[in-house]
């Protein structure tokens, strides 16, 4: 089961599909990941996850896109909420669960947890927790591939409206374009920095405004409409791809969970939640799916059983992993053993 | 034929362009024609077409980018205009570079180069010695330079490295100090040097505090004292072998160090002789470092701010008495 997920993952890179499997093929992804998501949250509830647990509820739509055009040898930086992303851009599963479970033979071996994932030498970037770090980072990858001569290749960052206030982010968006590398930024302003909500997080009209100031192609996206992400983000794909400047896409939607599961998101007020961004695009799209009649209803049924059935089988896999055990542990945080300083 | 610190740290850079295609250099003022604020890069992008590159005024980008590069296989060096400003980049320094290996097991070897410690009238904010800092955290080698020799062959042995390397090169010796030619091959990073060998007291520095001490030490020669100069070379590891074998023969010890008081360096160093070889002290252990207050700009301050020969012959002949 978990293998035709990620079956399907490199497929979609084989030729470009035509819009409506496309949309299938994206919102198949939002649906395992939101399938995913509520699993993990009730395995945190139920104290069986350590730390914290943050999702991309409401975010799916923005998330996939961002994962499903890139191909290989592509660069992928995602944040906190793109499990949607990491899974179309081919994150197994089962990376997911060992990470959210501490399983010694996931990713980060227990040594980082939750959404500080990654696979750098599979081009999916591990974020570190200080916001707009990755859009540097993600720049020096693409210099590095320009450097060595590919060709064809894109870079595509996330952020969220928060993270676009750092320093970093102002620096790592002008460096960016200073070297005109091939990055796609894309933005979701889901209204709230924790608790903070936009009016106390920046002044401008209009985020996307900055894009002109970075020089950068800025557009602007209603993130709770599923076939609006393709077009924009698959857009800004392609145009960064042909050798465009860096492409700049803010989405507006509302983040339909607290900051991390430990926050019942109690400051989010309900006239913002009138809001047409307030919409979860995942009803949306499935809305999109019975009206024009995309998917017979049992295939769809069939979807959401087989993407219970993937999650079910992530979980029972990571769970039977052994831990990290602190006296077995290998407390070296370089990878030039005789360099490593000696405190006996 | 002479050479001086500074030269050597250029023609490092130029043997790493010209060895290794993987070597680029990415920093404020580094290219075009100027060459760098001290011309550490000085004709290096013409040599090297499109490889030296300048940058914005952004040093959290800086890094972030060579860290990008480094992923993706290449050797970047930054050059910092001044290790002062190193603290803008502290994030991707010490929370990405450092911590990346030990996250993900792929290592980022880029090599961020830090024009160090003060000089005349270069007040607070053009005269930092930052490697405290950087040593404190895990995930960098930290390297000290203290002679033309070591800062060509460690500059080359940084770049090489699979780690992030923070080399601390000092602005006094840029010009201060020359050698006749450089060498093949140096001591490996991570080890210690006698750069003056005595059995009275054992002065443990590195970078320009070296100088100062040896100079320091030849003035108490005069007065029949023989004082060994242990050059810790990198901080990072710190060498603590070769530190207990000179105190073994000496049975005294005085930390010299450029940067500030609280912690550091030298304090790192006086822990570990104290922890590891308090039989072999016959005095209690000092140090000697900056005062406490940000570093001043008048030359008549400045001087007395931080170690100096005077001060620290002062201070070992004390020492002695004990």
């Amino acid at each position: 089961m978990l293998q035709t997920a990620q079956r399907s993952a490199k497929s979609k890179t084989k030729k470009a599909a035509p819009p409506h499997e496309r949309f299938l093929e994206a919102f198949r992804w939002m649906l395992l990941t939101r399938t995913l998501e509520e699993k993990l949250v009730s395995l945190y509830r139920g104290g069986l996850i350590t730390g914290g647990v943050y999702i991309g509820k409401g975010q799916e739509a923005v998330s996939v896109a961002c994962g499903l055009f890139l191909q290989k040898g592509d660069i992928f930086a995602p944040l906190i909420r793109d499990q949607a992303g990491r899974s179309a851009f081919g994150e197994p599963l089962l990376d997911v669960t060992r990470t959210y479970l501490g399983s010694r033979l996931g990713p980060m071996r227990g040594r980082d947890g939750n959404i500080h994932r990654g696979h750098p030498r599979k081009n999916e970037l591990a974020m570190i927790s200080h916001l707009g770090a990755m859009i540097s980072v993600t720049v020096g990858a693409l210099l590095a591939k320009r450097f060595k001569g590919e060709k064809n290749f894109v870079g595509l960052a996330c952020i969220g409206e928060g993270g676009m206030q750092t320093g970093s982010f102002h620096e790592g968006m002008n460096i960016a374009a200073v070297e005109q590398v091939p990055l796609v930024v894309v933005a979701t302003n889901n209204h709230y920095a924790y608790s903070t909500p936009n009016d106390r997080e920046f002044a401008c009209h209009d985020l996307v405004d900055r894009a002109i100031g970075y020089g950068f192609e800025g557009y602007s996206l209603d993130g709770t409409d599923l076939a609006a992400c393709l077009d924009v983000i698959g857009g800004a794909v392609k145009r960064a791809r042909a050798g465009r400047p860096p492409q700049l896409v803010v989405a507006s939607v509302l983040r339909l969970s607290g900051h991390g599961e430990h926050d019942d998101a109690s400051y989010v007020t309900e006239e913002i939640k009138q809001q047409p961004f307030s919409r979860d695009c995942l009803k949306v799209a499935e809305q999109t799916i019975i009206d024009l009649n995309l998917l017979a209803p049992e295939t769809l049924a069939e979807w959401r059983k087989d993407a219970v059935a993937q999650v079910e089988e992530a979980i029972a896999a990571a769970q039977k992993e052994p831990a990290p055990e602190g006296d077995k542990e290998d407390w070296c945080a370089l990878s030039t053993r005789d360099l490593v300083d000696s405190f006996e | 034929m002479s050479i001086t610190y500074l030269e050597a740290i250029r023609e490092a850079q130029a043997k790493l362009l010209r060895d290794d295609e993987r070597v680029f250099i990415y920093g404020q003022d580094v290219g075009g024609t100027f060459g760098g604020a001290f011309k550490a890069t000085k004709g290096l992008a013409k040599e090297f077409p499109g490889r030296v590159l300048n940058t914005p005024i952004s040093e959290d980008a800086i890094v972030g980018t060579a860290i990008g590069a480094a992923m993706q296989g290449m050797r970047p060096i930054v050059e910092m205009q001044f290790a002062d400003f190193s603290s803008i980049a502290l994030n991707q320094i010490l929370n990405h570079a450092g911590t990346h290996y030990w996250r993900t097991s792929v290592p980022v070897p880029i090599t961020v180069r830090l024009p160090s410690g003060g000089t005349k009238g270069s007040g607070p904010f053009h005269s930092q010695s930052m490697e405290s800092i950087y040593a404190h955290y895990p995930g960098l080698i930290v390297m000290t330079p203290a002679t033309v020799e070591d800062a060509y062959t460690m500059l080359i042995e940084a770049v090489a490295i699979d780690d992030p390397v923070i080399y601390c090169e000092h602005k006094y010796l840029y010009y201060h100090l020359k050698a006749d030619k450089l060498p093949e091959k140096g001591l490996p990073a991570g080890r210690a040097r006698i750069a003056r060998e005595g059995r009275d007291l054992t002065i443990v520095s590195y970078s320009a505090m070296v100088q100062e001490s040896l100079a320091a030490a030849e003035e108490l020669a005069r007065e029949g004292l023989e004082i060994e100069v242990v050059d810790l070379r990198t901080v990072k590891p710190l060498d603590t072998d070769t530190v207990l074998a000179s105190i073994a023969r000496t049975g005294r010890l005085l930390c010299v160090g450029e940067s500030f008081p609280w912690g550091g360096a030298t304090a790192e160093v006086i822990a570990r002789v104290t922890s590891q070889g308090f039989h072999l002290l016959d005095a209690a252990p000092q140090r000697l470092n900056a005062k406490d207050t940000p570093i001043p700009y008048h030359p008549n301050l400045w001087s007395a701010h931080r170690p100096n020969e005077k001060n620290i012959a002062t201070k070992a002949r004390a020492l002695l008495r004990e």
